[in-house]
């Protein structure tokens, strides 16, 4: 297998490029150990080459391992494939940019191709492709990503370059000073043999080594660096006259201005000070209410179809283990996976229209004062703000951030937003347990489910000041927050529709098979042993002989609740009651968080079993509030229901969360980080509330 | 000494240095932000930072803090 690297700056129209020359046929992963997805397809033109979309970046010198991606694919290090061709994406409009990388590409001594992009933008701006192959000395093929005009062109040149057998040599366009020659010298004698034995080798290891987090550097490489002691006079040398041959050699290409004001014209709107922001709301406003009520239907949709399936298979299938199993484990189990797929696919196609037109990068921008005073960057909002919808497409958006720190930082907070699934277990809560009184005309109900919104918002956005600062890997470097604000273009359906396609079937395949076979396991805690406790009444007796329908479900439901009091989680809700007495919570609640791991809201559909009146919330809601302790005094009181809200806000209880953390983290480090300081912070918290709430006499 | 920081919208700079740890100026550097490029800030973000700089044809967004960072002179 033959292998092709495809390389450029964010916003070149690479991807577009890639989708192109594939056909979009791609196998989706992870570089190992990194938030940075692995894209790889084969060529059209000839399928035996495959092509390897390698993340957008300005340079290959790298602080953290999660950059050193781009020179990995690009020289075929550290288990990649040493590619056969390296094409480089040059966006006309930013020529000067684009090509600082295709330099640093040739000094390495690979044999590149350019595709000039974005041509039919530049207009007079856009060089002449011959003048330009004359003097960086390689085939330059012009594409519209958009028509896909040239990209047969550029495919022949790609098979060309592949079937060329002439060894390339390292093109230096400058001659390094005494001093730097000596240092590279140095560290070049200490490069691995597995390296290629190049001066741009070495000098990418005295531009990177230092002050970084790269993985996979060997210490006679660190060493000989130390030795070599490099200085910020280096950058300044060798940045300085890369671009100096750039400007002789290539800027005058351009016969013109590159033309902006077209989006300077939009620009004057969408980021003025009234009414910009008025529009930033509004589009907010839309993309919240698809992801928290429009996707209602659809979701709503999946459920009813799950169902029905269910309801067939229970009218196919002989009643017993097998026919439950197959009903509750494993047809509601594919159905809780595919129910995040609406929100999913909406969320993308979002993210795919506004980072495609170029107003992600204003979002970040309008936003970037707000989101750093907790130490992230404006390209958080749109993860955050989809947080407060559910906590799953949420995480699957931070990679539009461009850090992994960022990403990350962001990862850990999100599931402290008050998602939807929050919602059904606070709606029971305040309605079962708290009075209803009026302050200022405004029900006080009401104004405690607003109170956990703002609850959710405030500890979010603490944590994430305090994760920050505490968590090593998350401690902020000083780097500029630089983001490009690209021309704005009118969105690619094709790419968006495909970018949609990818994300669910990356979902589906790495994060709901963890969802589906936690949802068995939690099934199958909640259903065996599936016997009545010893000395039980017969219920099934008792059921046949029931005079009227009311008293059959009433023996139904007080029998599903002794089962489900036998189960092995309900003698796992009893074991861990010594824990979460301090609370205020009993042994029931306890298996209802057990049940709530599913999904948050399956906590009031659990509780409603246990306490005997199956799924009926309004008899749940009086059985509640009527429920007594031994010596008469209610069993729930408003500060018990203080107490498990609380609890439910701050606990990670939602193993889809923590499966989409894994997916997207490539290990089980950051999921398990996520799980243990969420539920101490929970803990805590709810012993504080009940503790102090009982001494206050509540 | 004049920065970036302090330049009135508009008005044509040229960079003479950057400032800062290593790391962070080297990542300035290789976007085109080199001694001698010409640069200037052509808007600001609605509460008063980041900046909308200008330089070789393309548009960035810079915080206030790393645009002092950049010595320019008129």
């Amino acid at each position: 297998m033959t292998t092709v690297a495809l390389l450029g700056n964010p916003n070149t129209g690479k991807t577009s490029v890639w989708n192109r020359l594939t056909g979009g046929s791609a196998k989706v992963g992870n570089y190992p150990g990194v938030t940075v997805e692995r894209r790889v397809g084969p060529l059209r033109k000839r399928p035996t080459i495959e092509v390897v979309d390698v993340p957008g970046a300005y340079s290959l010198v790298a602080r953290s391992a999660d950059e050193q991606i781009a020179l990995d694919v690009a020289l075929g290090l550290d288990g990649e494939p040493r590619p056969a061709v390296v094409v480089v994406c040059v966006d006309a409009t930013q020529l000067v940019r684009s090509l600082y990388l295709l330099l640093q590409v040739q000094e390495l001594g690979a044999r590149c191709v350019v595709a000039l992009t974005m041509a039919d933008e530049a207009g007079a701006a856009a060089p002449n492709p011959t003048d330009l192959a004359h003097v960086l000395g390689c085939a330059v093929v012009p594409v519209v990503g958009r028509t896909g005009a040239g990209i047969d062109a550029l495919a022949t040149a790609i098979v060309t370059a592949v079937d060329a057998q002439a060894p390339v040599a390292p093109v230096v366009r400058w001659q390094p000073s005494p001093a730097l020659a000596a240092q590279i010298a140095t560290v070049r004698a200490a490069l691995p043999a597995a390296w290629p034995q190049s001066d741009a080798l070495a000098l990418w290891a005295l531009q990177c080594v230092g002050d970084d987090e790269l993985a996979r550097v060997p210490a006679a490489v660190r060493a000989a660096v130390a030795a070599a002691a490099p200085t910020a006079a280096l950058d300044d040398e060798v940045i300085a006259a890369r671009y100096a041959w750039l400007d002789a050699q290539v800027a005058g290409l351009a016969k013109a201005k590159v033309d902006r004001r077209r989006t300077e014209r939009v620009d004057r709107v969408l980021l003025h000070r009234g009414l910009g922001l008025v529009i930033f709301g509004a589009v907010m406003f839309v993309l919240f209410m698809s992801l928290f009520a429009w996707s209602e239907p659809a979701i709503a949709a999946v459920e009813s179809a799950f169902a029905w399936v269910g309801e067939r298979a229970r009218t196919i299938l002989p009643d017993g283990v097998v026919e439950d199993f197959v009903v509750d484990g494993v047809i509601g189990g594919v159905g809780s996976v595919v129910v995040f797929l609406p929100q999913i696919l909406l969320l993308f196609f979002f993210l795919g229209l506004l980072e495609d037109f170029g107003y992600l990068a204003r979002v970040a921008y309008l936003m970037d004062r707000i989101m750093r005073t907790m130490k992230l960057s404006g390209r958080a909002f749109v993860p955050m703000l989809s947080g407060f919808a559910c906590a799953v497409p949420a995480v699957m958006a931070t990679r539009t951030m461009e850090r992994q720190r960022d990403r990350i930082l962001t990862m850990l907070v999100i599931p402290l937003m008050t998602c939807s699934a929050r919602l059904p277990v606070y709606t029971l809560v305040i309605a079962a347990l708290f009075p209803s009184h009026t302050v200022g005309g405004l029900s006080t109900k009401s104004l405690l489910m607003v109170g956990m919104y703002g609850f959710s918002l405030v500890t979010s956005l603490a944590a994430a000041w305090v994760l920050a600062r505490v968590v090593k890997p998350l401690r902020a470097k000083r780097l500029p927050f630089v983001i490009e604000l690209p021309p704005y273009r009118a969105p690619r359906m094709r790419d968006v529709v495909r970018m949609m396609g990818t994300k669910t079937w990356a979902f589906l395949r790495e994060a709901g098979t963890v969802i589906l076979a936690c949802t068995i396991a939690l099934w199958a805690l909640l259903y065996f042993p599936r016997e009545l406790p010893a000395g039980a009444p017969d219920y099934d007796a008792q059921v046949a002989a029931a005079p009227s329908a009311e008293a059959k479900a009433e023996l139904e439901h007080a029998r599903d609740g002794a089962l489900l009091e036998n189960s092995y989680g309900a003698r796992l809700g009893h074991t861990i009651e010594p824990a979460i007495e301090p609370l205020g919570f009993d042994w029931k609640i306890g298996v209802g968080i057990i049940g709530a791991f599913a999904a948050r809201e399956v906590f009031v559909s659990t509780l409603g079993v246990i306490h005997g009146v199956g799924d009926d919330e309004g008899s749940l809601r009086k059985h509640l509030a009527n429920e007594r302790k031994a010596d008469g005094t209610p069993r729930y009181t408003p500060l018990v229901g203080l107490s498990l809200m609380v609890f439910f806000a701050l606990a990670c209880q939602c193993m889809s969360t923590l499966a989409v953390i894994k997916r997207e983290t490539g290990g089980f480090r950051w999921p398990l980080f996520v799980f243990s300081y969420m539920t101490v912070l929970a803990w805590v918290s709810s012993f504080l509330v009940f503790q102090l709430g009982s001494l206050l006499g509540y | 000494m004049l920065t970036l920081a302090e330049v009135e919208r508009h008005a044509q700079v040229a960079i003479t240095a950057v400032d800062g740890e290593r790391g962070f100026r080297r990542r300035l550097l290789e976007l085109g932000l080199v001694p001698g490029t010409a640069v200037a800030i052509t808007n600001i973000a609605p509460l008063g930072d980041p900046l909308e700089i200008e330089v070789r044809g393309g548009r960035l967004s810079i915080r206030k803090d790393e645009a002092a960072q950049i010595r320019v002179r008129r």
